[in-house]
């Protein structure tokens, strides 16, 4: 039972690490909490849908133009909406990225209408890949395991070993030198935009399958996302997948120990308790405060 | 037509005029200093030189080519690099990154190269070599050896200045500005400080404007000095008639220096 429970937490893990990467790469680029991630992911997951769906695209060049149009409305997001924003506060950003989750929630409540549509990928849920007698490995679960790890290899190779990591970095640690030294500082922030919300997609794709597609689909997988970058610390990508991984332990445990129907208060407590007794997170090595 | 030439640059911040009716010129090859007590709007200069704050009314020209207007990176790709007063370091990063960094102006990088995906001997390739040999001259003309790869937040204050100069250099700029090079130095130091200013202007050919507390070094280096106060010019000339100007002696430095 114990491995079950382990590949359940290692999926729902998966998931809620990918959220949290893409939360964190905004607010390591802007400290922008982005809570219109999830409405992005959503989003994004219906183009997949209309793709495979309604023009009959199959899967991969569906997925190939899920992120590009991903891509496309992180940079159009942070270009049409952060950029404007006119001396911005924190307070004043948080609420652009609200408001920028409502427009996408109505839209695609208007595109597509708030029922609950079934989203088949090529790998299933029912598809069963190794059964034993204490567990069940789903071609779902097998993915959604192979694709997470295979993002953040992605974005460790893209930002530890490429001119634009090295630009993206550099614009986080010392915006003025960098603008000085001629990087774009701007665009390099629309980039880490596009960045996100591929990933965010990724996600979104992800979870569809296994819940329903509908526009509040990613409403818990942002708040548990987001709970475990809090719990890794903001600012440190493998803190944060680190974050995500635990939550999904730590609550599927919960669930089968403790109270089921309590389950999804444990990433609300996690907060609460990180915020309590470490608020830069577990894994940050230094909290800075930018005045 | 003068190498550099400040022409009577004015700025204000609110009802503070910073800087007033400023002029003064400095011809190639010249380590020129500008002195002036605290708030006498030396640093405002320089932000206004490399286009952080723009001049209200004025010209400031390199070679005849005027900069107000121009943004910071193009005053920077123009030929003017600068340091800061306060470490302005990428410090989480090496200080061969810092200095690549440095380089960035230079870099011709198409969408692929962004991503590291030159091809073998491809032009990208052979400028990517290019860039990582001036960065290694830097790191050898200022003895960087030993902190190649350490993160630049683990160094010492004063290694930390010599990486900030690299990475001016790594700009190859044809004017230099260094605002307070000796701030925060030990003696040792800033006698090395006093060394390597004076190698990049005779092995590098590079002009260098420096604002500077430390008379000392202001003595040792300058060619010739500007003395601020109150945003306006109060002498300019040889390091011996600026220091012994008596407004100079009142506004700053207390009594006379022999």
């Amino acid at each position: 039972m114990i491995a079950q429970l382990l590949i359940n937490a290692l999926v729902a893990g998966s998931i809620y690490a990918l959220m949290a990467l893409a939360m964190s790469i905004i607010y390591k680029a802007s400290e922008i909490p982005n809570f219109g991630q999830g409405e992005m992911a959503m989003f994004s997951t219906y183009i997949t849908f209309v793709l495979l769906n309604s023009l009959g695209w199959s899967f991969l060049p569906a997925l190939a133009g899920t992120l590009i149009f991903a891509f496309l409305l992180g940079v159009i997001f942070e270009f049409v909406f952060i950029r404007r924003a006119k001396e911005p506060t924190l307070l004043g950003f948080i609420i652009i990225t609200l408001g920028f989750q409502m427009v996408l929630y109505g839209l695609a409540g208007w595109k597509w209408g708030s029922d609950q549509r079934t989203f088949s990928l090529p790998f299933s849920e029912s598809e069963v890949v190794l059964r034993t007698d204490s567990l069940v490995l789903t071609e779902h679960n097998l993915a959604s395991i192979l694709i997470a790890i295979l993002v953040m290899v992605g974005l460790y190779l893209l930002l530890q070993h490429t001119k634009l990591g090295l630009a993206m970095k550099a614009s986080q640690q010392n915006v003025k030198a960098a603008r000085f030294n001629g990087i774009p500082t701007n665009r390099i922030l629309g980039i880490s935009f596009g960045i996100s919300s591929v990933v965010g997609a990724i996600a979104g794709i992800l979870v569809a399958p296994i819940s329903t597609l509908d526009p509040t689909m990613m409403w818990d997988p942002l708040l548990k996302g987001f709970a475990a970058a809090v719990l890794g610390g903001m600012k440190s990508l493998p803190g944060v997948v680190v974050g995500g991984l635990l939550l999904g332990l730590i609550e599927n445990l919960f669930g089968f120990y403790i109270s089921v129907e309590f389950k999804s208060v444990v990433a609300f407590t996690i907060i609460i308790l990180v915020l309590f007794v470490k608020p830069s997170g577990l894994f940050e090595k230094h909290y800075v405060r930018k005045v | 037509m003068s190498f550099f030439e400040v022409d009577h640059i004015s700025k204000s911040f609110g009802g503070v005029k910073a800087v007033q009716d400023l002029s003064f010129r400095v011809d190639q090859g010249e380590i020129f200093s500008i002195i002036g007590p605290n708030g006498a709007g030396k640093s405002t200069i320089f932000n206004c030189i490399n286009g952080l704050y723009r001049a209200e009314k004025g010209n400031i020209r390199l070679s005849g080519k005027e900069l107000i207007g121009l943004k910071p990176d193009q005053i920077a790709a123009a030929g003017i690099a600068r340091t800061f007063q306060n470490l302005e370091l990428f410090s989480h990063m090496s200080t061969m990154n810092n200095l690549l960094l440095g380089r960035h102006l230079k870099m011709k990088a198409s969408l692929l190269h962004l991503l590291g995906l030159s091809f073998p001997n491809s032009r990208a390739a052979r400028e990517e070599v290019h860039h990582r040999e001036r960065v290694e001259e830097i790191i050898e003309f200022l003895e960087l050896e030993p902190y190649r790869e350490t993160p630049v937040f683990a160094l010492p204050y004063g290694v930390q200045k010599l990486v900030e100069l690299g990475r001016a250099l790594a700009l190859e700029p044809k004017l230099l500005l260094l605002d307070e090079p000796a701030a925060g130095l030990n003696n040792e130091e800033r006698q090395d400080m006093i060394f390597w200013i004076k190698d990049i202007r005779d092995e590098l050919g590079i002009t260098i404007i420096v604002i500077e507390h430390n008379m000392q070094l202001v003595k040792d280096i300058s060619d010739r000095l500007l003395a601020l106060n109150f945003g306006k010019k109060i002498a300019e000339g040889s390091v011996e008639e600026v220091l012994q100007n008596e407004e100079v002696i009142h506004a700053y430095l207390g009594e006379p220096i022999h």
